[in-house]
Formats: C-alpha cells, sequence, structure tokens
C-alpha cells in the first residue's frame, strides 16, 4: 500500500477522533432537549463558563475581581493559593449545579406550558447574560487549562505503524488528548444510558421526556427533573470546556464550539444519546475525508464547516428527525 | 444675602457661557467586550494611557490637553460604523478602527467627512498610495509589506537563498488572511521557492486537516495570518506535530502575549512579525508608571503595560501625536482640527530623535510620510517568545520590504479602487 492510503486512513480515524470532540458538545443538547424540549442555545456558553470557572477555582482567581478593583479602587486579583485539578472540577460541577438550580428557579419555572419558540428565546437571552457574566466573573484574559492531560501525537502509535508505507510515511498521527476524550466520550454516553435505564431518577427522567403531563400525573416533579437534566448538561459541557479548552485555552470563542455540534445533531438527532456520538463521528469522517480527498487538492481547501452542514442536510432529506431521532407524528 | 446669591447665578451662568476649553480629541473604537478581548484591552490600554500620559506630564500636546473618548465596537464593523457616527461630530482628529472590515466601511466617510483614518498593519493594503486614498494612512507597514518582511528574514536565516525550499501560509479563511498570498506567489517566483497554501475557516477552533497536511509536507516554515483563537490552536498543533517553533513565524496579530499563553512552555521560540519594538525596556515606561499608574489613571489595572499589544497602543498614539505636533507646527495653532490633523500625518516624518524624546528610542523604524505613499517604508521586524521569561524579544533590526515586488501591486490594486470609485488620483509634487 502506498504512503498516500495510509495517509487516507490517518485522515479517517483523525475524524474519528474529531467527531469525538463534536459529540462531547452535541450530549449537552441532546439531555436538555430530550427531557424538556427546549434547544438550548446557551449549552456552547455553559461549556465556556464551566472551563472559565475551572480554571478560576484552579489558580486561586478571586470572582468578580476586576469588579470589585473598580468599585473599590482595590488591586485584588487571587486568593494566593492554587486548588488541585480534582478538588477543582468537584467544585465547578457544585457550580453547575447551582447554575441548574437558579436556571429553573428564576426562568424555566415562570416559562412552564410556553412554547417552546419562547424557551428557545430564553436560551438566547441566557446565553448572552452568561457571557456577560462570565466575563465580570472571571476576566476576558485566555488562560492556560492545565489539569495534567496529555498532548501531541501518540508516540507508540506513531512508532509501531511507521513501517508501513514506506519511507515517505510517518507512521499514524493520533493526538493523545483525542484519545482521552474518547474514552471519556465512551465513559459518559455509558454512565447516562445506565443512569437513565437502572435507576429510579432515570426512569423519572424517561418519564418526563416521554410525557410531560402524564410524568406529572404520576407525581414526578418536573422541577426537580428540570434541575437533574441542566446539572448533568452542565457537567457534560465541563467535560467539553476542558477538552477543547485544552486546546485552545479557556476563552470567549470557546462559546462557539456550539456551532460544530448543529450538524450533529440535525444527523444523529435531538432526541437520542447514542444518535449525539455516531453523528459525530458520521460528520468528523465526512468532513476530514472530504477536505483531504477534494476540498484542499481541489477547492482551495477550509470546506469543513460547509460540508459538515451539506452532510446534515442529505440525512435530512431522507430522515427528518435523524438518524436515531423519535419519529414525528402528529395526530389531527 | 439675595445679592451674593444673584452673584453666584450670575458667575454661573456667565462660566457657562464661557467658550470650551481647546482640546485635542481622539476616539478609540476598541473591543474590551467579545471574543477578541484579550487583544483589544491591552491596545486599548496603551493608546489610552499615552494620551493621559501627556496630559499628566507635558500638559497635553502644544500646551492644548488631549481627550479620549472611547467607544466598544465588540470588533463588530456594524457598531464600528456606528462609533464612527456617533462620535465624529465631537471633533475627532484622526480614527484607528482597529478593524479591516470596519475599515472598509470607513474609508468613503472619512474621506467625505475630512477626517484621516490611520489603520496601522492593517486595513486595504493599496491605501498606501497617497495619491488615490487621501485620508487613509498605513504607516509604517502593512500585510503585502509584512509577507516580504517575512521572507526577506528567511532569506537572511538561508545564506540569501530559498530556492527547493516549503513555505507553507496558514490562514484564516477571510479577505484578511488572503492578504499575503499575491505577495508571497510573487516573491516565491523570484526566489524559488514553493508555496502551499492552507486556509482555515473562522473561528478556527479546529485545524486537524491542515496540520496533518503539514505533517505529511514537511515544509521548511510555515506563516501564519491568523486571528483570535485560530492563533492559540495553530500554535498547539504545531507543537503536537512537533513542528520547529523556530520555524514558525506569524504575522504581527499572530504574535502577542495572549497568543502563546495556552501552550505555555511548549511555545518556546515561535516568531512574529513586528513593527515596533516589545518589551518594557525603555524609559517612557518609569513615566508611565509615575504618571499614570500610580496616581490611578491608567485605563486598565496597570497589569498590560509592555505586553506586545499594548505597545502597539503606544505606539499608535504616539504616531497621533507627533502628527499633532506637525500640524501644530505647520498652522502656528495649538488646538488644530481633523483636516489640519491629516496635513500633519501627511507630512510625519518620525526620526530617531523624536523617537528618544519621547521616552522611546529605538521603539519603531524611521519613516517619513508624504502625500504619494501614506503607507511609510513598510519596515518590519521579527520577534521571539521567550518561554523562560515568559515575553517576547526583538531577534532582528527593522528590515525594509521588496518594494519591486509590491509597489507593482500597490499600484495596480490602488488603480482598481479608483477607477471603480471615479476617483482622480491627485498630483503630488
Amino acid at each position: 500500500m502506498s504512503a498516500e492510503f495510509y495517509y487516507g486512513v490517518e485522515v479517517f480515524l483523525n475524524g474519528l477522533m474529531a467527531g469525538v470532540m463534536y459529540s462531547l458538545v452535541a450530549l449537552g443538547f441532546v439531555l436538555i432537549y430530550k427531557a424538556s424540549g427546549i434547544f438550548n442555545y446557551a449549552q456552547g456558553v455553559m461549556a465556556l463558563f464551566a472551563a472559565m470557572t475551572l480554571v478560576g477555582i484552579q489558580s486561586g482567581q478571586i470572582p468578580f475581581s476586576h469588579v470589585i478593583n473598580a468599585i473599590f479602587g482595590t488591586h485584588v486579583k487571587d486568593f494566593g493559593w492554587t486548588v488541585p485539578a480534582l478538588l477543582a472540577i468537584l467544585l465547578t460541577v457544585g457550580v453547575m449545579i447551582l447554575f441548574a438550580y437558579v436556571v429553573e428557579r428564576y426562568i424555566l419555572k415562570h416559562l412552564v406550558n410556553q412554547e417552546p419558540i419562547i424557551l428557545f428565546m430564553a436560551t438566547i437571552g441566557l446565553a448572552y447574560f452568561m457571557e456577560g457574566f462570565a466575563d465580570l466573573m472571571w476576566g476576558s484574559e485566555i488562560k492556560k487549562l492545565d489539569i495534567g492531560i496529555p498532548q501531541g501525537g501518540n508516540a507508540w502509535i506513531e512508532e509501531s505503524t511507521a513501517f508501513l508505507g514506506g519511507d515517505n510515511f510517518y507512521g499514524f498521527y493520533l493526538d493523545t488528548l483525542d484519545i482521552i476524550a474518547a474514552v471519556v466520550a465512551i465513559v459518559l454516553v455509558a454512565s447516562l444510558v445506565l443512569f437513565s435505564q437502572y435507576t429510579k431518577t432515570g426512569r423519572a427522567l424517561r418519564a418526563v421526556a416521554d410525557d410531560h403531563q402524564a410524568a406529572l400525573s404520576v407525581g414526578i416533579s418536573l422541577r426537580t427533573i428540570w434541575v437533574i437534566v441542566w446539572s448533568i448538561a452542565g457537567f457534560v459541557a465541563l467535560v467539553a470546556g476542558i477538552m477543547w479548552g485544552s486546546k485552545s485555552g479557556v476563552q470567549f470563542s470557546l462559546s462557539l464550539i456550539a456551532l460544530k455540534a448543529l450538524p450533529v445533531l440535525m444527523l444523529g438527532g435531538f432526541t437520542s444519546i447514542p444518535g449525539a456520538i455516531v453523528g459525530g463521528l458520521i460528520i468528523g469522517v465526512g468532513e476530514k475525508m472530504f477536505e483531504f480527498l477534494i476540498g484542499a487538492p481541489f477547492l482551495g481547501g477550509a470546506t469543513e464547516n460547509w460540508f459538515a452542514y451539506v452532510l446534515a442536510l442529505l440525512f435530512l432529506v431522507f430522515r427528518p428527525q435523524g438518524l436515531f431521532g423519535e419519529k414525528i407524528i402528529e395526530r389531527v | 444675602m439675595k445679592f451674593t446669591k444673584l452673584a453666584a447665578v450670575a458667575i454661573a451662568g456667565l462660566m457657562a457661557a464661557a467658550p470650551a476649553m481647546a482640546e485635542l480629541t481622539f476616539t478609540s473604537l476598541s473591543y474590551r467586550t467579545g471574543p477578541y478581548a484579550a487583544g483589544g484591552i491591552p491596545f486599548a490600554d496603551g493608546y489610552a494611557d499615552y494620551f493621559t500620559l501627556l496630559n499628566e506630564r507635558d500638559g497635553g500636546i502644544g500646551g492644548v490637553k488631549t481627550r479620549l473618548i472611547e467607544c466598544e465596537t465588540g470588533y463588530s464593523t456594524e457598531k464600528g460604523v456606528e462609533c464612527y457616527e456617533a462620535t465624529k461630530g465631537e471633533g475627532a482628529l484622526v480614527y484607528q478602527p482597529l478593524s479591516t472590515g470596519i475599515t472598509y466601511q470607513l474609508i468613503p466617510k472619512v474621506t467625505a467627512d475630512d477626517i484621516p483614518l490611520h489603520t496601522m498593519g492593517y486595513g486595504r493594503t493599496s491605501a498606501a498610495n497617497g495619491k488615490v486614498f487621501s485620508h487613509v494612512f498605513n504607516y509604517p507597514s502593512n500585510y503585502w509589506y509584512g509577507a516580504s518582511i517575512a521572507i526577506k528574514y528567511l532569506l537572511g536565516e538561508n545564506g540569501g537563498d530559498l530556492s527547493g525550499k516549503k513555505i507553507a501560509l496558514v490562514y484564516h479563511n477571510s479577505s484578511y488572511g488572503k492578504e499575503p498570498i499575491r505577495t508571497l506567489e510573487a516573491l516565491a517566483k523570484k526566489h524559488g521557492f514553493k508555496l502551499t497554501t492552507l486556509a482555515v475557516d473562522h473561528p478556527g477552533q479546529e485545524q486537524k486537516s491542515q496540520w496533518l497536511q503539514i505533517r505529511r509536507e514537511r515544509p521548511d516554515y510555515v506563516l501564519m495570518w491568523g486571528w483570535g483563537v485560530m492563533n492559540q490552536v495553530a500554535i498547539q498543533e504545531a507543537i503536537n506535530i512537533k513542528f520547529p517553533m523556530e520555524n514558525f513565524i506569524g504575522i504581527w496579530w499572530s504574535g502577542a502575549d495572549h497568543d502563546v499563553a495556552p501552550a505555555g512552555a511548549a511555545a518556546n521560540g515561535y516568531k512574529a512579525l513586528t513593527f515596533h519594538a516589545v518589551g518594557n525596556d525603555f524609559p517612557i515606561f518609569a513615566d508611565m508608571q509615575k504618571y499614570v499608574v500610580d496616581s490611578g489613571k491608567a485605563a486598565g489595572a496597570g497589569d498590560n503595560v509592555g505586553k506586545v499589544l499594548y505597545n502597539r497602543g503606544l505606539y499608535a498614539a504616539f504616531l497621533a501625536a507627533e502628527a499633532v505636533k506637525t500640524a501644530q507646527a505647520a498652522t502656528g495653532t495649538a488646538d488644530i482640527n481633523a483636516s489640519q490633523m491629516r496635513d500633519g500625518m501627511e507630512a510625519l516624518n518620525i526620526t530617531e530623535a523624536k523617537m528618544a524624546a519621547a521616552g522611546m528610542p529605538g521603539f519603531g523604524p524611521e519613516f517619513q510620510v508624504t502625500c504619494a505613499n501614506h503607507g511609510g517604508p513598510g519596515s518590519g521586524a521579527v520577534q521571539q517568545y521567550d518561554a523562560a521569561s515568559g515575553s517576547w524579544g526583538m531577534i532582528s533590526d527593522f528590515m525594509t520590504p521588496d518594494q519591486d515586488v509590491i509597489q507593482p501591486l500597490i499600484d495596480e490594486d490602488s488603480a482598481a479602487y479608483a477607477a471603480e470609485n471615479n476617483i482622480t488620483p491627485r498630483a503630488c509634487n
């Protein structure tokens, strides 16, 4: 086999890895949509907020220090301590649970029985509010996120595959961070499936997802379920924020990762957790292979963003609810 | 008692009716919020702090205090134009829009309003032709010059011969990112190197395809025209594929402190172009500390002083202040207007003596602006990141670009603009 063939395989593998990264973002959307029928526009900003909070806690930064300094003329910046990564993650999860409670208490509670478009608009407002709030709380500097996850090409894979493809082949390149992200995604999806299948809360969650009214009639608290779902979505956002933030640093552009999740959702369906994973893999591989085979050689490159949407639209034509979405049945 | 009150009211009325004190008004179309705030804040701080320093230390420029109006654009073209419309009536002497998108919108407006526009290291490159762009200035450098400086530096690194070398350009897939391509293609033909261009879509968070291609093709050097998150991701991806950092050179918008911060120590050796000095080893920073930071008048928290983009803002303000002095000397008027400011910018002569007098010796290249040449000499230098000190340092002198290649491109593009807009080029004698 020629080096070109193996490079094609390498692109395919990296497409799978990129797909997993997209899926991590898409999962948060699916969880909230499944449980409440809300397309959460703020999911990307939640990833940003969670990552900023993690770095802020870990580095011992004083929240709202810019505001405090502006009002009182002080020069406070940090507490002078650092927090171990694991503890910082746990504390950030706590903040995201508090965030979920606040969202339910001050937004969702007041919008029960409203049209989906109203709830969607509310999440747009929430996204912009959170962006500004995160800016005030943690500042707008780009921060290094370091919780000990290694990055860079995996040397073992590279060396053990270098013999393939002759002198012009340098072995398969796979980023260690992407491999870890894939493992995390598998664990996350398995945990979510087990949680929803075998726990009482999980079953309640599914009941709410199926029918709000019926769930309420058997004594399931809709508000509690919403807090739980938004908390889980907050946790997923934290995981996505960690993985993406490790590459780019924690900065405001992190909220734009939501754009990479939309074609995944269109393809995989808004209501399926496995769909988010499979959709992500198809989008990841599809856009990377298209760029490798057609985009870069013939179209000047940079085809990935639009091709992902073209691919999703193609699937939509034949299956509007997405690959794994629930079939839309409207009775008149 | 009644008389006293009446007298007080009368005095207050007189004071209110008296003419306002003369002020030299500058505007700062800043972006302190949004995805690009990390770069916008230090620039805005440097720009504001320099004018504050002039007021506090020198009593303004030529005895007239400066006033800075800051308007937040969030790097949005629409908001930038709104800022221009909202502030131009305040007597603004010059606009620095800090965005190529805003620049393109403002070019016809400022020309009609007789207000000069300074786009330092960005904007429309062919605006260097002052015969066509009477109110637009892009000294001391622009993107085409930047591309030429990068190649000139690499020629120096390779004994003056780049034939057979492979150079890749990783660029933001926008009109900004595409700016250097024509210049690099012309230079590739002239010097015999192979150029590969790799586009990265906005915002640039996912660049795996581009860096896998670089890993496959193994170019000798990578140049980058990046922006925002694209910079940080590109540097990290280059580190991931073990591309030598010293062979990776970014344009000046890809070489700030926050661009290397996420990668940290692994970014050691990464290079970028610049058209001004970096670091805080200049006399002006002692004055800045004394008159601005310590007195609590700094635009920000004072923690950006000496950073790359802070210095760029400082340098932009310095050039504006020197243009004011030129205009004041030419007109004999301290309180100049925007039209006189334009004339001052067109007659600007930056010498080492002027930079030294401002406490900024060797801070930028020496250059002279003329009626025909609004772009200056196009000088640029190369800076390198040193992870041990966590700072950037200059590793070359200011170099002049290859005018033989670039001037025809400027003439061609500006002539096309003049034809499209029915502009008769000025006669510059």
